[in-house]
């Protein structure tokens, strides 16, 4: 059963590949890269990306989004999402992608208000 | 006529039963939803981990300082260096598990036995290396000294700015205190082996060696640990009431306490989820090998047990950037 409904083709198009293999490499050399980029800044740590944005790092946020187009393409092309339909794409990625962010955000703004306590010094904690 | 049936309620109504509305088998759905609440699990504790190191986000120990272990390179300052071949050694294994999933649509045994074998073995490898890595961690490399309130104090050297481990400046004072064994106390009561120097032996050294200083746990606001001057690092010696060498789920010469508990719980829970994943490829390779997919017909459950070995790929993915890179 050759699967003839699959999509050989990512980022929206622009690459296009002629077989399922070929497709799986390509996917393999792109997580490499991101993840090499990764590791090189997570080394360097270069100044300039040092600076808050929204509360952290601007490295730190290229951490994240470059974690999360990983994520994205192990799901969408190794977990064969990309080729699932539509109702069932929405039912195993909408619950994740709403509730997700919602705990993180809940939990991070809590745990930075614990922080400001502690730091005001209604605890003592240096002893 | 059940045929016509069905395929008329097709046309009308897609959840009308008979057909398959959302285009998956049954035990593919179950393993999809399966993942959707592990995923959910994991979420929790990652975000669990964000809260506590928001809390304490002046004092969070860095990771870089903590990982710095590379096989075969001994003493050499090789941070992430590891970390990344494993997440490579990851990727690569599912790679390898979806080229033997494509294998399967083709009906090609031989292809799919073969990227079975690299996907358990890539597994394993990875296991091995997380073995070591937790290894190194509950070793520890320098020491330090932990005072009443639980606060680390480690030491670096005034000149290098580097740090010293215990055993290069400790004293050695004659002391007959002996790990206390449960079969010497009336109550049966034992503890655990004593760390290998007293906090005074460490008082001692570090009061011989002018040039040793005290670093804190707290962070200055360019992400380094702080370190006390000479005056306040004698003053704040006088607080420590333990040494500490190494990590368990108690104690961690790294910083924060919770640090080395997320540690062991996310990083094994998560290793626990690899061993398994290696156990159940393993039992499919044999199944594959034995041709009993030839016989069904078709190889759906390498695509199912594809699916988790991915989202062990997928959460290593994130417990790489949350523990090692942010």
């Amino acid at each position: 059963m050759a699967h003839a409904d699959q999509k050989l083709a990512i980022f929206r198009g622009l690459l296009r590949f002629k077989s399922n293999v070929q497709k799986i490499w390509g996917v393999l050399i792109f997580l490499s890269i991101v993840t090499t980029i990764e590791v090189v800044l997570g080394i360097i740590k270069p100044e300039s990306l040092m600076n808050m944005v929204f509360g952290m790092k601007i490295l730190n946020w290229i951490f994240i989004i470059l974690t999360i187009v990983k994520a994205y393409y192990i799901a969408w092309d190794f977990m064969h999402i990309r080729d699932e339909k539509g109702s069932l794409k929405g039912s195993i990625v909408l619950p994740l992608v709403i509730l997700i962010p919602y705990l993180a955000f809940i939990l991070l703004v809590e745990a930075d208000y614990i922080f400001d306590v502690m730091n005001a010094g209604f605890v003592s904690w240096n002893f | 006529m059940e045929v016509t049936a069905t395929n008329s309620n097709e046309e009308t109504n897609v959840w009308g039963g008979g057909n398959k509305p959302l285009n998956a088998s049954y035990g593919k759905m179950m393993m999809w939803f399966f993942i959707v609440s592990d995923a959910l699990t994991f979420s929790g504790f990652l975000v669990a981990y964000g809260f506590s190191r928001f809390k304490n986000i002046d004092s969070w120990p860095i990771a870089d300082e903590v990982f710095t272990h590379f096989p075969f390179l001994h003493g050499v300052d090789a941070p992430m260096y590891y970390v990344a071949l494993m997440t490579f050694v990851l990727i690569f294994s599912s790679v390898t598990m979806v080229l033997a999933v494509d294998a399967g649509h083709h009906m090609n045994k031989a292809k799919v036995t073969f990227y079975m074998l690299l996907t358990v073995i890539g597994g394993a490898i990875f296991v091995g290396s997380q073995a070591w890595e937790w290894k190194n961690f509950i070793k520890g490399e320098y020491g330090a000294l932990e005072t009443r309130g639980g606060q680390i104090l480690q030491f670096v050297d005034g000149d290098t700015g580097k740090r010293v481990a215990l055993e290069a400046f400790a004293a050695n004072i004659i002391s007959d205190r002996a790990t206390h064994q449960s079969s010497n106390g009336i109550w049966f009561v034992g503890e655990t082996s004593l760390p290998n120097f007293t906090v005074e032996e460490v008082k001692e050294g570090f009061a011989a060696n002018d040039n040793l200083l005290i670093r804190g746990e707290k962070i200055d606001e360019k992400g380094h640990k702080i370190v006390l001057s000479r005056e306040a690092s004698l003053a704040k010696i006088n607080d420590a009431v333990g040494v500490v060498e190494g990590a368990n789920l108690i104690h961690n010469e790294y910083g924060n306490r919770l640090f080395a508990d997320f540690f062991f719980f996310i990083t094994g829970f998560h290793g626990f989820h690899v061993f398994s994943g290696v156990v159940i490829n393993i039992i499919i390779f044999f199944n594959v090998i034995r041709g009993t997919y030839e016989r069904r017909g078709h190889y759906e459950m390498v695509e199912k047990v594809g699916l988790y070995w991915h989202f062990v790929d997928l959460v290593w993915v994130f417990v790489f950037t949350f523990f090692y890179l942010v």
